[in-house]
């Protein structure tokens, strides 16, 4: 398909600004930029039709099943994308006086309180702007308390080997060495394994709980029992809360801080990559570290207060504030019983679907999983030569998302499928017809599968070639 | 109440018995029964009309201004029709970050456009696509400039604020010293780089226009950094990037900003987006998704994510960052802005936004706000105040107008395209009933 810039034609465009009415100021000609910025030159109506074919070369939510492992694809309401565009929410300054943007505050304050109850903690921070920010930002907070105390010995961070590769790369960022762990062989933590990481070095410990596999570690109270008693302190990365949201909180379970993806469990939309939101709760024994800006009231006046000991900010003003509107609209709307109703079914769907293939598949771990499931191919590969890249490129073409692909890097040959709360048994059930039939053609055409997609507007592209000869934007040629 | 789940109570029963269950909470016997929740202390839930009425009760208590004199990082301007209709398609607004290249082209191809054009705005060789802000953008390219023997950085204290906050926070955790510059009447004072330059200083961190409005010498910064090996970045306004020289064109190592003048809303502070673009020879070292194009078996044009080796999924602790998503749906809205305005129409816009803030700066002038600088400025500018600032912010206010932003040394004032002659007159006439 041509790219912006090959359609430009010298000379287009519209008329989008009024011609200036102020006088003729101009800087000096020594300020002046002197290359030429080659910007599309193009009608209206041109640049609305580009988009809206590249528009009909993405895959979105509505295009179909989604089963994305670990992303929680679930359907993004409308009502919440009307609320976050309302006039008097997008268009305000983030510098205006605070009288004038008391609607604001009440936003940050009204989705701490309700997001605080749902995780069981005490405070939450909006600032942080996607999943792995909130990461950082938690572990900044434990970094914090460890340095509160005097305690310069406490430099590991633990990993399990099942965790998400932010996890590991989140710990660096915020100073920390990794301290990576195995899994037991019912893919939960191994808890001699941990009892041997743990000591004076220990600052924390990273976990998702239910795990990538997409199972509850029954052990849980005893895991983070094991790093408290070592003096550290538990992270819950909630990637996975979906399964587990309005049943049973992270702070009941032992952990002292946690991160949601509001792009996930909240409902609100990806965007291709962002924008997510990624706020930070934590226990009471944390809350003076936290980011500048936490909102407080007092006589129905909201205002921002900075901890005691905060840790600074990690983002600009208060976060991706537009996101956090939409994530208080769904919560509002799903309430008290719509919250568990929701991540029931997430377990439902997920326990529906894998019962169904696994009599074909191998299930990595053949056990009740909550909103998440791993196959692994290893044998089918081994008898068909049929991978789990190929079955993953066969279902392109009857239009289904792929699952996460190789991951958790625990099971060969990984599919992980997520089918959220809100797919219907029946698209469930035709993508296990689908899956069914993949299964069977990796037995009888092989081949078929090793070339596939067949029916989508490119092939599969040359990775090698993108990274060993990298061309990283449209070369001009004036 | 409010539901979006298609099942009815009793079909999800039948779903649960055929699979050999007799309740949703029998797959959840993993869970400890001491900790299982009895019920969430939350209101119900409510309908569709209900929650809209609700929040649109909550909007209300903001106000809308009509006419915004305030900058400080965050500017209200003009957004063509067509950047919300494109950027609100289903399919951009709910897609996954684009692993699957194969369904995934048109977000891939509108993330290499982006990066393309933001080469063209700043000049340089590489860019990657978005981080979460301009700050992150800048905090970020601060890591790019570490070395082994190089942690220390040089940071101007004439950058925004907001900008400096996220830097230290950043820095600190990654043992990065940071030494803040003095400035010399609101600009970088290059005597004060040279005495803090040392052999372990990995680079420099300036903005142009800086947090008062005004424009530095880039040039001589950049020379004065690659003379003792070491790195500039520039935080800069895309805007003003029309009409001044470009970091590319100043020998600038990396530049960053804060994208969200290129088409979207204020949002009181997000999403917005960090762009950010550098030197070919940085090019492994920018944190990131990186879009590149290549082809497909058949050889058709494909785009896909590339130079992952740089990323956490596969490098994890020793991957250059830790970002994953990043601000895609914003980078979008950037390209579809920039091709929307045009070549002419970014060059108008700046234009516009230095022409109205010169007539704002001399009418102020008129009635006693000072410059205090003598410099060179673009659309933002510091004034004394012959009236108590928050006083005049006050009174403004009650006419739906937002003043300059009261800073400790008077106040910050700005005009884009969206402050006319007749709005800055308007602003002019409320300005003398005050005083």
């Amino acid at each position: 398909m041509k790219l912006l810039f090959e359609r430009s034609v010298k000379g287009r465009g519209s008329d989008i600004l009024p011609d200036i009415t102020t006088g003729t100021y101009k800087p000096e000609g020594k300020y002046l930029r002197q290359s030429r910025m080659h910007l599309p030159e193009i009608s209206e109506v041109d640049l609305g039709r580009h988009y809206t074919q590249l528009m009909k070369q993405t895959h979105g939510v509505n295009d179909g099943f989604y089963p994305l492992g670990s992303c929680t694809m679930k359907y993004n309401p409308r009502v919440d994308e009307e609320t976050a565009s309302l006039p008097s929410f997008t268009q305000i300054h983030p510098l205006q006086p605070l009288s004038t943007v008391q609607g604001c505050m009440e936003v940050l304050y009204k989705a701490e309180k309700l997001l605080c109850e749902i995780t069981g903690m005490d405070a939450m921070t909006f600032e942080p702007a996607a999943g792995a920010h909130g990461e950082y930002t938690g572990l900044l907070l434990i970094r914090k308390y460890h340095q509160d105390r005097n305690d310069s010995e406490r430099v590991n961070i633990i990993v399990p080997d099942s965790a998400h590769g932010t996890n590991p790369a989140s710990a660096a960022m915020a100073g920390f060495k990794v301290v990576n762990i195995p899994s037991n062989d019912r893919g939960g933590v191994d808890l001699d394994a941990l009892r041997a990481a743990v000591g004076k070095d220990t600052a924390g410990l990273m976990l998702t709980n239910p795990n990538t596999l997409g199972l509850f570690d029954p052990n849980i109270l005893e895991i983070t029992k094991i790093v408290h008693e070592a003096g550290g302190l538990c992270y819950y990365d909630g990637a996975n809360l979906n399964a587990i949201m309005g049943r049973v909180r992270p702070g009941d379970m032992g952990f002292d801080c946690v991160h949601l993806n509001l792009h996930k469990t909240f409902a609100t939309p990806h965007g291709g990559g962002g924008p997510g939101s990624g706020p930070v709760g934590c226990k009471d024994f944390l809350k003076k570290f936290l980011p500048c800006h936490m909102v407080e009231e007092r006589d129905e006046f909201y205002y921002f207060a900075d901890p005691e000991k905060s840790m600074g900010q990690v983002r600009s003003f208060y976060g991706n504030f537009l996101v956090v509107v939409k994530a208080l609209t769904y919560i509002l709307t799903l309430g008290k019983k719509g919250i568990p109703e929701a991540s029931g079914k997430a377990v439902l769907n997920a326990n529906y679907m894998m019962h169904q293939l696994k009599d074909h598949y191998h299930v990595a771990y053949d056990q009740i999983c909550m909103h998440e499931f791993v196959l692994g191919l290893d044998d089918l590969k081994k008898k068909t030569g049929v991978s789990a890249m190929d079955i993953a490129k066969g279902s392109l073409d009857y239009g289904i998302h792929p699952p996460t692909m190789y991951f958790p890097l625990i099971v060969h040959e990984a599919l992980m499928f997520e089918p959220a709360e809100t797919e219907s048994r029946e698209t469930i059930d035709e993508a296990v017809k689908i899956y069914l039939d993949l299964y069977e053609k990796a037995h009888s055409d092989p081949e078929y599968l090793h070339n596939a997609p067949h029916h989508c507007p490119i092939g599969r592209p040359d990775d090698v070639k993108a990274a060993r000869e990298p061309v990283l934007k449209y070369e001009f040629n004036d | 109440m409010g539901r979006y789940i298609p099942e009815t109570l009793s079909e999800q029963e039948a779903m649960l018995k055929d699979i050999g269950y007799s309740s949703i909470d029998d797959l959840y016997s993993m869970v400890p029964e001491k900790v299982r929740l009895k019920g969430l202390n939350i209101p119900e839930g409510k309908s569709e009309m209900e929650v809209l009425e609700d929040m649109k009760e909550i909007a209300d208590h903001n106000t809308v201004f009509r006419s915004i004199f305030r900058g400080a990082g965050v500017y209200a301007h003009h957004i063509p029709a067509i950047v919300k209709t494109i950027t609100s398609k289903e399919e951009f607004v709910t897609a996954y970050t684009p692993y699957q290249a194969e369904i995934s082209q048109g977000v891939l191809q509108s993330i290499f456009e982006y990066q393309t054009q933001i080469c063209e705005l700043t000049g340089l060789d590489v860019s990657n696509a978005s981080v979460y802000d301009g700050a992150v953008a800048a905090a970020e390219a601060i890591f790019m400039t570490l070395e082994r023997n190089k942690d220390e950085i040089l940071v101007s204290d004439t950058i925004d604020p907001e900008t400096l906050a996220v830097i230290r926070t950043y820095c600190e955790s990654r043992s990065v010293k940071v030494t803040l510059l003095q400035n010399k009447d609101h600009l970088t004072d290059i005597e004060e780089v040279k005495k803090n330059l040392n052999e372990r200083t990995a680079g420099l961190y300036i903005e142009s226009p800086n947090f008062y409005g005004l424009i530095e010498d880039i040039e001589a910064f950049a020379a004065l950094m690659h003379e003792n090996k070491a790195r500039i970045i520039e935080g800069c306004d895309p805007v003003s990037l029309a009409l001044y020289k470009a970091p590319g064109e100043m020998d600038v190592d990396i530049a960053v900003g804060e994208g969200q003048q290129l088409g979207l809303p204020m949002g009181f502070g997000g999403p917005y987006l960090g762009f950010m673009s550098c030197k070919k020879e940085l090019m492994r070292k920018l944190p990131g998704r990186i879009v590149g194009e290549t082809t497909d078996h058949e050889g058709r044009r494909a785009f896909v994510l590339t130079l992952q080796a740089r990323e956490q999924h596969i490098r994890r602790e020793k991957a250059s960052s830790n970002i994953c998503s990043n601000e895609a749906l914003c980078a979008m809205t950037a390209s579809v802005y920039l091709a929307a305005m045009g070549p002419k129409g970014m060059e108008k816009l700046a234009l516009s936004c230095y022409s109205n803030s010169h007539y704002l700066a001399e009418k102020l002038n008129e009635l006693g706000f000072r410059r205090t600088d003598e410099g060179e400025f673009f659309d933002e500018f510091l004034t004394s105040s012959p009236v108590d600032p928050f006083v005049l912010e006050e009174k403004l206010a009650e006419k739906k107008i937002l003043s300059g932003l009261p800073v400790k040394e008077g106040i910050l004032w700005c005009a884009t395209e969206l402050n006319t002659r007749e709005k800055i007159d308007e602003l002019i006439a409320a300005i003398r009933e005050v005083m």
